[in-house]
């Protein structure tokens, strides 16, 4: 790339773009005292994604409460996919901006008025460095958005078949999103509660949202209930941690950790295990996971996609961003606690799922395990780790969506039809649906030449990498148990004989099961990307090893991250980006001039790295 | 901070933990859906005694301003949850707790 483009990206950097009058004043400490109330520097193009999505859902509502006549069916989840795909169009110029190219393939960025131009390459912080924008906030929205657009193309057929029709739950998908995109950028743990409100409320909502089966009001209110409950647990701990460091910015918060080191600061402590349970009953992890096969059970099938995707990555990402990234100095304190999460997701996820006899239930505490597999890679806290969790997410989403949408077409009308029964025979009557959940489920299992093979590999050799080795070894046992219950409903759907007779009798055409369009097309990206990149893995491990986790404080930029290709630009005096090494530069003097040099220990990312292959592609990191 | 000494900051911190203790066993306890509601909205206001008495603590006004943004979650937490509860009880008048048990396993 050139450096002069960059130089000129740099040299706007430092003038910078006037600051918006808004309504935000995270940080009312550094007040002039001539009464002006300081207004942070918006980035509005990296908060593009967020704007799109909340917007698009609030216009959804409106325009159709608007209408005069009844919309056509096909117009909110038009909407809605459309919505989520210019989410994802505008991350892709961000995401050029945090990885420091000018292009990708035809598309150039450099002329482009919505470029963010006020920061040099690199990730950066805007909304008073409330709001973190690097690869791995960027990943986690691109994955949300495929979420709601597999949710949706699910949940059209689901509503037409049972008579819900409405703008509602598109609304909902699209303003669940923008709280979870929220909550993947979150620098401030006030910022993240509200992101995670705001994704938890409208998943409530769609829980409950079949008006006339009992059993999803049930999960509305098992979900709300034990959804506000974690709220206040989570909560307190953000109190307790605000008492102990007198901030709620993580990037202040982890300078602060860095500077003095009250060790043995039992608040911070408590408020570490409250900040836990927070994130165990929002992820399921055991013993906080009691919710889920109850909730998974009773709300529509296309919704529990959603919550075992969406939800969960938001949820994972968020633990990322706050355990790693910004207790990164305490991680000898919470990773037992998080050892502990993940040793009894697995075990309890695996064992309690064989004993089910609902294929709903079943599959969640097949999710609660494979939360246990995230939480190993979350325990690594090392750049390996964070790699494996993006990947996992990833690789999860497309899985659990695939598998809960064919859950979704076998339910039939009323959604009543989970029981393992009522798979005995599939393979017979929908050949093809059997062989597209058959995929699913092996995927699932980790075997190998599926996307979910690489997503377990990748977890086990960061737990590995960073010492945990025994807890491989749990993940690895607990996989062969797993694997035993997703064999048991492929078994019931190809070997045992229907309810209606013998295996030789002609298939009854009422046991055909419609696949509505959108459905289909739903089911077929998810094959597509569970075999493709089972088979090609290498693009996303790139994309998910690119997404570091960086928290950067407002108005300087990390330009000493590593770019892809292994090369790294540092800042030299001129403002021109150069190679590390070549130029005469230190890398602590790094990033913008303007910047406090204390900048440099905030931006330093995973400090518990304690493999030297983890540190592979940081070695611009300093430490502090 | 000095939680040793016994001063007002620490009793309201105390104060605000026994609050958030009772409507934690409440939700445990209760078998009324809107009691149980009304113990994780003690929980949240709790958790604002304790944010405000940092806030005072530390001499900092964040701690205040996050008490706004609690209060306004916790509303809008309530309006769905008495929606949902709503939409029970028309189908059920009177259910509590027990009686919502069509999923188990």
């Amino acid at each position: 790339m050139s450096a002069g483009i960059l130089a000129t990206m740099a040299s706007v950097a430092q003038t910078g773009i006037e600051p918006i009058s808004g309504p935000i004043g995270i940080e009312p400490i550094s007040a002039p005292v001539d009464g002006a109330v300081p207004t942070p520097e918006i980035t509005w193009a990296a908060l593009l994604p967020l704007i799109i999505l909340g917007l698009g859902g609030l216009l959804l509502l409106t325009l159709s409460s608007l209408l005069k006549r009844k919309a056509p069916r096909a117009l909110y989840p038009i909407w809605t996919i459309a919505t989520a795909v210019l989410a994802v169009a505008s991350v892709v110029p961000v995401w050029a901006k945090v990885q420091g190219f000018n292009s990708i393939l035809w598309w150039d960025f450099r002329d482009l008025w919505w470029q963010p131009a006020t920061t040099a390459p690199g990730p950066f912080s805007t909304l008073g460095g409330a709001y973190g924008v690097d690869g791995f906030s960027l990943f986690v929205t691109v994955l949300i958005c495929c979420a709601v657009i597999l949710t949706t193309l699910l949940i059209s057929g689901y509503l037409q078949r049972e008579e819900l029709d409405g703008p509602e739950p598109y609304a909902l998908l699209l303003l669940a999103a923008t709280g979870g995109v929220v909550m993947a950028g979150a620098n401030d743990l006030i910022v993240l509660f509200l992101g995670l409100e705001t994704i938890s409320i409208a998943v409530y909502v769609l829980a409950a949202s079949h008006l006339r089966r009992a059993q999803s009001q049930e999960a509305g209110l098992k979900y709300f209930i034990l959804g506000g409950f974690s709220s206040a647990f989570f909560l307190y701990g953000i109190a307790m941690v605000y008492g102990a460091t007198g901030t709620t910015n993580l990037v202040l918060i982890k300078s602060s950790l860095a500077e003095s080191i009250p060790r043995h600061d039992l608040l911070l402590l408590v408020g570490f295990a409250m900040l836990l349970v927070g994130f165990g009953f929002k992820v399921a992890a055991v013993p906080f996971h009691s919710w889920s096969p109850d909730v998974y059970d009773g709300a529509p099938s296309p919704v529990v996609a959603f919550m075992a995707s969406a939800v969960k990555v938001a949820g994972f990402a968020a633990l990322v961003r706050v355990f790693v990234a910004g207790f990164g100095q305490y991680a000898a304190d919470w990773q037992p606690l998080i050892y502990a999460l993940a040793v009894l997701s697995l075990v309890v996820g695996s064992s309690l799922a064989i004993v089910q006899t609902n294929v709903k239930r079943t599959l969640a505490y097949s999710s609660i395990s494979h939360a246990g597999f995230i939480l190993i890679a979350v325990e690594a806290a090392s750049e390996t780790g964070t790699a494996a969790v993006l990947f996992y997410a990833a690789a999860y989403t497309f899985m659990v969506a695939g598998s809960f949408g064919v859950a979704t077409l076998v339910g039939r009308a009323g959604d009543g039809r989970h029981s393992l029964d009522d798979y005995k025979g599939l393979g017979r009557t929908n050949p093809v649906l059997a062989g597209t959940l058959t995929i699913f489920l092996l995927a699932q299992a980790g075997v190998p030449f599926t996307v979910g093979f690489v997503a377990k590999f990748y977890a086990v050799i960061a737990a590995v990498q960073a010492g945990s080795a025994a807890l491989g070894v749990v993940a690895m046992l607990s996989a062969v148990i797993a694997a035993f219950l997703y064999l048991r409903i492929i078994v019931a759907m190809y070997m045992a004989e229907g309810d209606d007779g013998g295996s030789d009798a002609p298939a009854d055409p009422a046991d055909h099961i419609h696949v509505p369009r959108p459905a289909a097309a739903a089911l077929a990206i998810c094959v597509l990307v569970t075999i493709g990149f089972g088979l090609f893995p290498g693009w996303l491990t790139d994309m998910a090893a690119d997404s570091t986790v960086v928290l950067v404080e407002q108005g300087s930029t990390d330009a000493s991250t590593a770019l892809p290709g292994g090369q790294t630009l540092i800042v030299d005096d001129e403002g021109n980006l150069v190679p590390a090494g070549d130029g005469a530069v230190a890398p602590t003097e790094a990033s913008d001039p303007s910047a406090d040099p204390a900048t440099g220990d905030g931006a330093v990312e995973a400090p518990q790295v304690q493999d030297p292959a983890a540190a592979e592609g940081t070695a611009s990191v300093e430490r502090p | 901070m000095n939680v040793d000494t016994i001063d007002l900051n620490a009793g309201y911190l105390v104060l605000a933990a026994m609050l958030f203790a009772i409507g934690a066993a409440g939700v445990l306890v209760r078998r009324n859906p809107l009691v149980i509601v009304m113990c994780v909205e003690l929980m949240l206001n709790a958790v604002n005694l304790t944010l405000v008495t940092f806030s005072t603590m530390l001499n900092d006004i964040a701690g205040q301003i996050m008490v706004l943004f609690v209060l306004v979650v916790a509303a809008a937490e309530v309006v769905v949850g008495l929606g949902i509860i709503v939409a029970i009880s028309r189908r059920r008048p009177g259910a509590t707790a027990d009686d919502i048990r069509v999923l188990r396993g």
